[in-house]
């Protein structure tokens, strides 16, 4: 049975894993991400028999998350920035052997040690590589403890649909607030065994997971393999929001929690006359290029708002290509922007001029 | 003619025809054709890895788990295994080997998991790993091939070097006051509680060779029974980077390498 609760985004994320049929956490605490660690240790064996195991390091756990996706089963680990640093020769093995599997990145404040509070700093590491190699991670933003919920279950079926690695990228306000969240209901853990993973040899011969080739003909043949898949991605898994964009003058691009205190400086300048709309990108790769190029076409100007130091507002240019102006307001080390601020950097920037 | 030429004329003269003699009934041994595949083999000559991969195939096949066992094949020389064992493996990060098993292990439990790792992968680039793996008593059997070197980036020194043994990367011989000492790895994972059968033997001699198979036969049996981790070092040899004949490097690991390593079991389990 469907159920509300007020939860706490971290909390939500393991209860949703637990209710998606997850077969396995392979996790490191570090804040603002240990919720989940400590929700699902103390809640999921218990329930569906999920395995949850505190590995020594990130390192660990994403190479245990390697070893158990090759079998087919649904994995996850979660971290924070630093943590998903550590990850990133992991994940690009991961993407290369075609793994599915979920991560989920609860972003603080960088570079560095940095700071426990939310930042958006990690876009480019999520987005264009991290790791070494061409890779992609589909990469999902969430920007509600809701979102957070729902977007556990996609990520399974866009994992196992593309056997590619999926990220969740939120932040750590999302991850520590609580909101009311509606809950799916419990799926059964089940599975399926599968046509390329490695469970014991079957008939014919036995199966390797591996992103190795020495030869530069088959290692090329398989990067062309990827770029197919990435293009199909492309084609066909672009999620985004747009509030208000039918009419609008100016357009603030945000994604996350961002977004939403970008909707309320949207409001209001909508109160002063201005007609202002948010775009909010929900898959950040692949990221919504053409639908921004469209709005582009009949607008004034775009804010791109974020908390770093400028990183999305970089894709938002390329799919502008010089139609619009695109100013940036960026928050960084942990802070947050107010709607009032956000609202002042419209003024400053746009409609200053437009009275 | 001198005379080994003549002695190489008798011979061939008496020679019997091949097939005469490779008929079914006359069969005492042979490969476990379904665990090893025929292929050419990119091992130098005379490296312990070939061998060991034949007994690990051995057992899988007399234990008749071809079915039930995955392995995890590291990075370094034996990066390539899966070329040779015909099982479902996972070739892991350099040095991930063991936490890639766990993953394995811990979501088919039923299943014979082990990691076959070099002296550079297991014991200096996934030390966390390794220590840590044995530490929880994952039910894994982790094959450790020491040869002191790192054999496929092409003979530097490895955590297991022995003091004053040249590499490329030691030229003048391992100096211990800058480089540190050999690390014997293998003693420091008996401590733990988690490993249950912690063992070092060789395949130099065909009486070593016996006795390793027989430790891999072991491990596998206490994974099925659950027992924790089993470890089992293999002191190996490196002819290519020792810059040696396989004979000679065979003379040089009895001479050097065992002495600093000594064979035989270094946990066993309580009767």
């Amino acid at each position: 049975m469907k159920q509300i609760k007020l939860m706490k985004g971290n909390e939500a994320l393991a209860e949703a894993a637990i209710r998606c049929g997850c077969d396995a956490y392979f996790g490191y605490p570090i804040t603002p991400q240990s919720e989940v660690l400590e929700y699902l240790s103390a809640n999921a064996h218990k329930r569906t028999g999920m395995v949850v195991l505190q590995a020594e390091s990130e390192v660990a756990s994403i190479n245990m998350v390697y070893g158990a996706a090759g079998t087919g089963k649904r994995i996850m680990t979660s971290s924070s920035s630093p943590g998903i640093s550590l990850m990133q020769e992991g994940i690009s093995y991961i993407a290369c052997a075609e793994l599915p599997c979920l991560i989920v990145n609860v972003n603080r404040g960088g570079p560095g040690l940095g700071t426990i509070q939310p930042a958006q700093g990690d876009y480019f590491q999520s987005v264009k590589g991290g790791g070494h190699g061409d890779y992609k991670l589909i990469v999902l933003a969430p920007s509600s403890v809701q979102e957070t919920v729902d977007f556990v279950d996609l990520s399974f079926d866009l994992a196992f649909k593309y056997r590619n690695p999926v990220l969740i990228l939120s932040d750590g306000a999302l991850g520590q607030m609580m909101e009311k969240v509606e809950l799916p209901v419990q799926k059964e853990r089940t599975f399926t065994e599968l046509d390329w993973a490695t469970t014991g040899r079957k008939k014919g011969n036995g199966r390797v997971i591996t992103s190795l080739n020495l030869q530069p003909e088959k290692m090329e043949e398989i990067n062309m393999h990827l770029q197919k898949k990435y293009r199909e991605i492309e084609k066909n898994e672009i999620r985004f929001e747009t509030v208000n964009c039918d009419d609008a003058d100016y357009i603030i691009t945000a994604y996350g929690l961002v977004a939403r205190i970008c909707m309320k400086a949207a409001q209001m300048a909508r109160a002063k006359g201005f007609k202002v709309g948010v775009f909010r990108p929900i898959s950040l790769y692949p990221f919504p290029y053409q639908k921004i190029a469209d709005l582009s076409k009949n607008i004034k100007g775009i804010l791109d708002v974020e908390m770093n130091a400028g990183q999305m507002v970089e894709d938002v240019r390329l799919a502008v290509e010089g139609r619009a102006p695109v100013k940036f307001h960026g928050r960084m080390g942990g802070m947050v922007p107010s709607p009032e601020e956000i609202f002042h950097k419209l003024e400053e920037y746009f409609l200053g001029g437009a009275k | 003619m001198n005379e080994k030429t003549m002695l190489d004329d008798q011979h061939f003269e008496n020679i019997i025809k091949e097939e005469s003699v490779c008929t079914k009934e006359n069969i005492v041994y042979e490969a476990p054709h379904d665990v090893l595949y025929d292929t050419p083999m990119h091992y130098c000559p005379g490296c312990g890895h070939g061998v060991t991969h034949r007994i690990l195939a051995e057992v899988i096949s007399e234990l008749g788990i071809v079915h039930d066992v995955i392995g995890v094949a590291p990075v370094g020389c034996s990066v390539l295994a899966y070329n040779y064992l015909n099982i479902d493996m996972t070739e892991a990060a350099h040095g991930r080997a063991s936490a890639a098993a766990t993953g394995i292990k811990r979501v088919f439990p039923e299943k014979y998991v082990f990691s076959y790792q070099g002296d550079g992968d297991l014991a200096a680039i996934g030390t966390g790993e390794t220590i840590h793996t044995c530490n929880r008593g994952e039910n894994i059997l982790i094959i450790f091939i020491n040869n002191g070197i790192y054999g496929m980036t092409g003979g530097q020194m490895a955590p297991t070097t022995l003091p004053g043994m040249k590499s490329t990367t030691s030229p003048e011989g391992r100096d211990v006051a800058t480089m540190g000492n050999p690390l014997k790895i293998t003693d420091l994972v008996a401590q733990l509680p988690g490993t249950y059968y912690v063992t070092r033997q060789s395949v130099h001699k065909p009486v070593n060779v016996r006795k390793a198979k027989k430790a891999i036969e072991k491990a596998f049996q206490y994974q099925k029974e659950n027992k924790g981790t089993c470890f089992i070092e293999i002191v190996s040899n490196c002819p290519s980077n020792w810059k040696m004949t396989p004979v000679e490097s065979n003379k040089w690991l009895e001479e050097n390498m065992i002495p600093y390593y000594p064979l035989g079991d270094l946990k066993t389990p309580k009767a």
